[in-house]
């Protein structure tokens, strides 16, 4: 998968899809939101994204504990890398639009402590790991704290909020997009752009996990 | 089956004697959360709202769970670890370890509570739901805790490495058991607290059956 070409080709294509549609395709005009509601392709899908990735991570965790073999490691590792990346890039891109419609860039809601909490697991993460010189044990205390931090934070950033208000749209009684004008129009760029920013991450992720496995060549000559 | 039941009970009675053998530890533990509870209260100098009551008693208990649970592996001599490893069963291992820190951590808790009303007075209106938010949540975090310092005494044995790993993990479990607690303290109606409730077991059910899967791969070394 990581050397054909047709995925990334479609990465390509969708995200100039997105860019175009984003900056000057058609919009419902709304009250508050106005022209900001462009940044769903840009923010949601990123958080879409970091998901994928830190799904991956897990998912790598546990080939990692069952097989031993630290290819698994490093795929771990890389998508967790590139989770947090696309974690900070859907914060702030969330900042400037809370800033524009709720009038701060932070406020107290739940959607918004999961984020925190999440890149603040991963963080964690990467300390582990960098506090353990031994390849293979790093990647199996890794793989294990890894795997219990992503359940920990499923039921953060899925079960918590569902039990409190929030501001985002279709909880705490805010009507959802799609209640109102997500509508086909919007459609159609929003799922094409969860997948062109999904595919793009895997993308720089397997580039990542291929130069680490050049470099580990080099060191072993 | 019986084996492991007697294997179980045995080590957690051995986890008992070990304590009590050596009770300078327990005493530190003691002295640890009261000097807490102190400086909070010479830090305050008057009576506090529920909410800042609640918060300050949930982040104490939270100092006082890590600095009790991060010597639980540590303490072990190196004989006595390859005695285990050679003879018992990881899962059972991790079960009794977790059964002992959530006796230690109630115990420790009701102290740390009567300590604490005892410095800052506060009329909590349903002693009933608050003791059992105090169970419930020395159980959540005696189990994400021994997981944990069962991680890190594989990484060179770190101590200020429990912290940084199990605090955000701890984020799910601590929204929950504050807000719980909270709602004991006001006295809100039990129907109106079911939901945490259940949050709060299916939390800890789900933290217990995650280090039972996932400590013995952490075992063999």
């Amino acid at each position: 998968m990581a050397r054909s070409w047709w995925w990334k080709i479609t990465a390509l294509v969708l995200l100039f899809y997105t860019y175009y549609e984003g900056f000057i395709g058609e919009i419902p005009r709304m009250p508050i939101l106005n022209e900001t509601i462009r940044n769903l392709y840009f923010h949601v899908t990123m958080w879409m994204a970091m998901l994928v990735l830190m799904i991956c991570n897990a998912f790598y965790g546990i080939l990692y504990l069952n097989k031993s073999d630290l290819y698994f490691d490093l795929v771990a590792d890389e998508s967790a890398r590139m989770a947090m990346v696309f974690g900070i890039a859907g914060l702030l891109t969330g900042m400037v639009w809370a800033n524009y419609t709720w009038g701060a860039p932070w406020v107290n809601d739940p959607q918004l402590n999961g984020t925190a909490a999440s890149l603040l697991i991963y963080a964690a993460y990467f300390i582990l790991r960098n506090a353990i010189p031994d390849d293979s044990k790093r990647a199996r205390l890794a793989a294990v704290y890894g795997i219990f931090a992503f359940v920990m934070m499923i039921v953060f950033i899925m079960v918590l909020p569902k039990m409190t208000d929030s501001l985002h749209p279709g909880k705490g009684g805010n009507p959802g997009f799609n209640k109102y004008d997500l509508d086909a129009n919007m459609r159609m760029v929003f799922y094409p752009a969860v997948i062109a920013w999904t595919l793009l991450g895997v993308w720089m992720m397997s580039l990542r996990v291929r130069i680490r496995r050049i470099e580990w060549k080099n060191e072993d000559q | 089956m019986n084996t492991t039941l007697h294997q179980y009970l045995r080590l957690v009675s051995h986890e008992v004697r070990l304590e009590f053998k050596n009770y300078h530890a327990l005493t530190s533990l003691l002295v640890y959360s009261l000097a807490t509870i102190f400086i909070a209260y010479i830090s305050y100098r008057q009576s506090l709202d529920p909410i800042t009551w609640n918060a300050l008693f949930w982040i104490i208990m939270l100092f006082a769970a890590t600095n009790a649970i991060a010597r639980s592996f540590i303490q072990e001599s190196r004989g006595l670890q390859l005695f285990h490893y050679t003879f018992l069963n990881p899962a059972v291992v991790i079960l009794a370890k977790t059964t002992y820190n959530i006796l230690l951590l109630s115990v420790l808790g009701f102290i740390n509570l009567s300590a604490f009303s005892l410095f800052f007075s506060l009329s909590i209106h349903d002693w009933g739901q608050f003791s059992l938010g105090l169970l419930l949540g020395s159980f959540g975090l005696s189990a994400v805790l021994t997981l944990v310092s069962g991680i890190v005494s594989k990484a060179h044995n770190q101590a200020a490495l429990v912290a940084i790993l199990g605090f955000p993990l701890l984020f799910p479990l601590l929204i929950t058991i504050i807000k719980f607690s909270g709602n004991a303290i006001q006295g809100v109606e039990w129907s109106l607290n079911q939901p945490n409730l259940y949050l709060l077991i299916a939390l800890n059910s789900i933290i217990v059956v995650l280090s039972f899967l996932l400590f013995p791969y952490l075992w063999r070394d």
